[in-house]
């Protein structure tokens, strides 16, 4: 998405003009630091920015219950097929937040910026984090710049923490999946680690591959309005689907069994992962996610899944059981079984 | 690419299962040598679809696992040297040295770098002028040409910062060490298939007939396998003790000519210490003395360096197949893939890690 913004089609105020790129004077609070943002930062956020520029932003909430939610950004590279580190970091945030339940309302921004970043980068980035909040439909309403020098940063880490209302009678929680229940993805896995790691020093191969960074608020909101008892909803990123479920599975005492054959990889993401010796299963996603619902409903709710943009390739892909508690284990395509196992740390590509 | 799929394709593999049932009449014991065979078992559930008393004993051929303690300790030594960028294939950065790992050196500030080909790294020098650019170059005959290749470049293109730490391992003579073992329960080998595409299959006839034992050419993917194993079965209930090629889509007699030349010419024979198993003669490959430039060992002077293997590892029976992983005390306790005490329990390929992975649920179910 961010990949279609031009940067150099966006006219710029002279002082930003004469230091291309970031220098240390930039986070240093005076004169330059307030260039950055009202020359950069807010311009790039458009409409999505509420700028009071205040020591805090005040804001109004609803009555009810609050999610509040914070994560860092700092992939590598920072542009990636599909996407930067800027929507990453603005949907990261709105879907931890729509995980609980919570339509998502308020995000902060702290970017740490190395020196000598572009000051094309920087605004590529501050661009695709202001589309990426109007078309989420979140406020920018307060923010932060600090610039390392250039040993101890990479371009352009990200912070973002938002804030949420939760509508009442909404219970959803990691413990709460029981044994029967169905496992439900909401499309395609592994893509967004896949789409990164393809255009990674070193490591560039060829792929069509784009990440599928998307804000899940709206589907969940969909899924939500059935009425039907959703017990789990979590966005396998970091770890993949085996990290997240197993963390299910351990918070809520139950095992998990998956069918292999009936999990979404597209083969792309099947191919690349055989050709890195990775598994799909331990891949990031950054639009997916995993939902515990009643069996009895299940096909139900996939119907309601699918009917939404984000939700179309939605699967059925395992079942909550009583046996080996607290384990995941997959039936494999030749009948054997298999343990999937938490990725211990990162991934480490097989030698041959 | 549609191999992968079918190369695993259920209602094929379930024929091969049952043939395999339809002429097994008594117990055998074959090893597969990869560690590839050996991930892609474990992780199919192959050997869960066997016949009762046909055994897959887990075979050395993880190039990650058989490196020795020493080596590892070399190329710890190595990357923490200032100006130096070290180079490896990722599944090297955790295994354990003596005190620690290059993910340590690496946070540390040492400057480890994950590559996929040793031509990277040597792009890497050529980029880095001003640096030591080391490659840690393991692995049996199948990783071997690409290294040798590398060299035989920044010979060629005078690209002197470059240099390789050299462990390469070779598959025939761990057969027979396997074999010449007092211990031995092997009866039959599914041979390497991509050492095999490298080097051809001339090597294994002589084998097969001095130990009496069949040696089968198999593939990776989970129909390769079964294959290799429907075949094996027929040769041992027949009696018969051949070399055969179940692998053709890869693997010719005569080899890759043009790799093997290159090898000849890069390379040399040399004893070679294996991880938990100990020196096996003419069982490596060193850099040949026209090449002895570019030898990361002599470069920065460790080839002082002398280590001892943990006590409590029995990663070395694992690897001769005398144990099953679980079979070791230290299994899941001590040493589990977060703290491996051996390297068996650290690649993805290592018949520990395998089993730790995706087996505990059986092993949990029957303890």
């Amino acid at each position: 998405m961010s990949n279609d913004l031009d940067f150099e089609g966006w006219t710029c105020p002279l002082p930003l003009r004469e230091t291309p790129t970031i220098v240390m004077g930039h986070g240093g609070g005076g004169a330059m630091s307030g260039e950055l943002i009202e020359s950069l930062f807010l311009p790039a956020f458009g409409g999505a920015a509420r700028a009071e520029l205040g020591d805090s932003a005040v804001l109004t909430v609803p009555a009810g219950r609050l999610a509040f939610s914070t994560d860092s950004f700092v992939v590598k590279p920072m542009f990636f097929p599909g996407g930067s580190i800027g929507d990453l970091a603005v949907n990261g945030t709105v879907n931890d937040l729509a995980m609980s339940g919570a339509t998502p309302l308020y995000l902060s921004t702290a970017f740490i910026l190395a020196e000598g970043t572009p000051m094309s980068d920087i605004g590529r980035v501050a661009m695709a984090v202001g589309k990426a909040a109007e078309v989420a439909g979140v406020q920018l309403v307060t923010g932060d710049t600090k610039v390392v020098d250039s040993g101890s940063g990479d371009g352009v880490y990200l912070n973002t923490a938002g804030i949420g209302v939760i509508a009442d009678g909404v219970e959803i929680g990691p413990d709460r999946a029981r044994v029967g229940d169905a496992v439900l993805v909401s499309g395609d896995i592994g893509v967004h680690g896949i789409a990164v790691m393809s255009c990674r020093e070193g490591l560039e191969f060829g792929t069509t591959i784009e990440s599928d960074s998307a804000p899940l608020h709206g589907l969940v909101a969909e899924m939500l309005a059935t009425g039907i008892d959703v017990r789990v909803l979590r966005d396998p990123t970091r770890g993949g689907v085996s990290a997240t479920l197993n963390e299910i599975a351990k918070a809520s005492g139950v095992g998990i069994e998956l069918v292999e054959r009936d999990l979404p990889i597209p083969p792309e993401v099947r191919d690349a992962c055989g050709l890195l010796g990775l598994d799909p299963l331990q891949v990031a996603n950054e639009g997916k996610l995993l939902a515990i619902v009643p069996p009895d409903r299940a096909d139900e709710m996939l119907e309601t899944m699918r009917q939404h943009p984000y939700g179309a390739g939605a699967q059925r892909i395992g079942v909550c059981v009583e046996t080996h508690p607290r384990m995941v284990v997959a039936r494999t395509g030749l009948g054997g079984t298999r343990v999937i196992d938490l990725p211990i740390g990162e991934q480490l590509p097989r030698i041959c | 690419m549609k191999y992968l799929d079918e190369f695993s394709d259920p209602d094929l593999a379930r024929r091969l299962v049952d043939q395999i049932h339809e002429v097994t009449t008594q117990p055998w014991a074959m090893m597969e040598v990869c560690g590839g065979q050996t991930h892609s078992i474990i992780r199919h559930g192959i050997d869960q679809l066997l016949p009762d008393g046909v055994e897959m004993i887990h075979g050395p051929g993880c190039p990650v696992c058989v490196t020795p303690l020493e080596t590892i300790d070399k190329a710890l030594a190595i990357a923490q040297q200032p100006g130096v960028i070290f180079c490896s294939f990722g599944d090297m950065l955790r295994v354990p040295g003596s005190s620690k790992d290059l993910f340590s050196i690496k946070s540390a500030g040492g400057d480890v770098r994950v590559v996929y080909s040793p031509l990277d790294a040597l792009k890497l020098a050529k980029d880095n002028p001003d640096r030591q650019v080391v490659f840690f170059g393991i692995g049996f005959e199948t990783t071997a040409p690409a290294n040798a290749m590398t060299v035989y470049q920044a010979k060629q293109q005078g690209i002197a910062n470059f240099s390789l730490l050299v462990s390469h391992v070779l598959v025939p003579p761990a057969i027979a060490a396997i074999m010449e073992s007092p211990r031995c329960r092997v009866q039959a080998f599914l041979a390497a298939g991509h050492v095999c595409s490298v080097m051809g299959t001339a090597e294994y006839p002589a084998l097969a007939e001095k130990y009496g034992v069949p040696i089968v050419v198999t593939g990776f993917e989970p129909l390769d396998i079964l294959e290799g194993i429907r075949r094996t079965v027929i040769q041992l209930e027949s009696g018969r003790h051949e070399l055969e090629n179940a692998y053709p889509r890869a693997v010719t007699a005569e080899g890759n000519l043009p790799a093997m030349e290159m090898l000849r010419d890069v390379f040399e024979v040399t004893d070679r210490t294996w991880r938990g198993i100990g020196m096996i003669p003419g069982s490596g490959w060193t850099l040949s003395e026209r090449y002895a430039d570019f030898d990361a060992e002599r470069r920065f002077s460790v080839t002082d360096i002398h280590t001892e293997e943990s006590k409590l590892c029995r990663s070395g029976e694992v690897l001769q197949g005398l144990i099953k992983p679980h079979e070791c005390a230290a299994f899941g306790k001590e040493c589990t893939p977060r703290n491996p005490l051996g390297a068996t329990m650290v690649s993805s390929e290592g018949a520990c890690a395998a089993y730790f992975t995706y087996r505990r649920l059986d092993l949990v179910s029957t303890s």
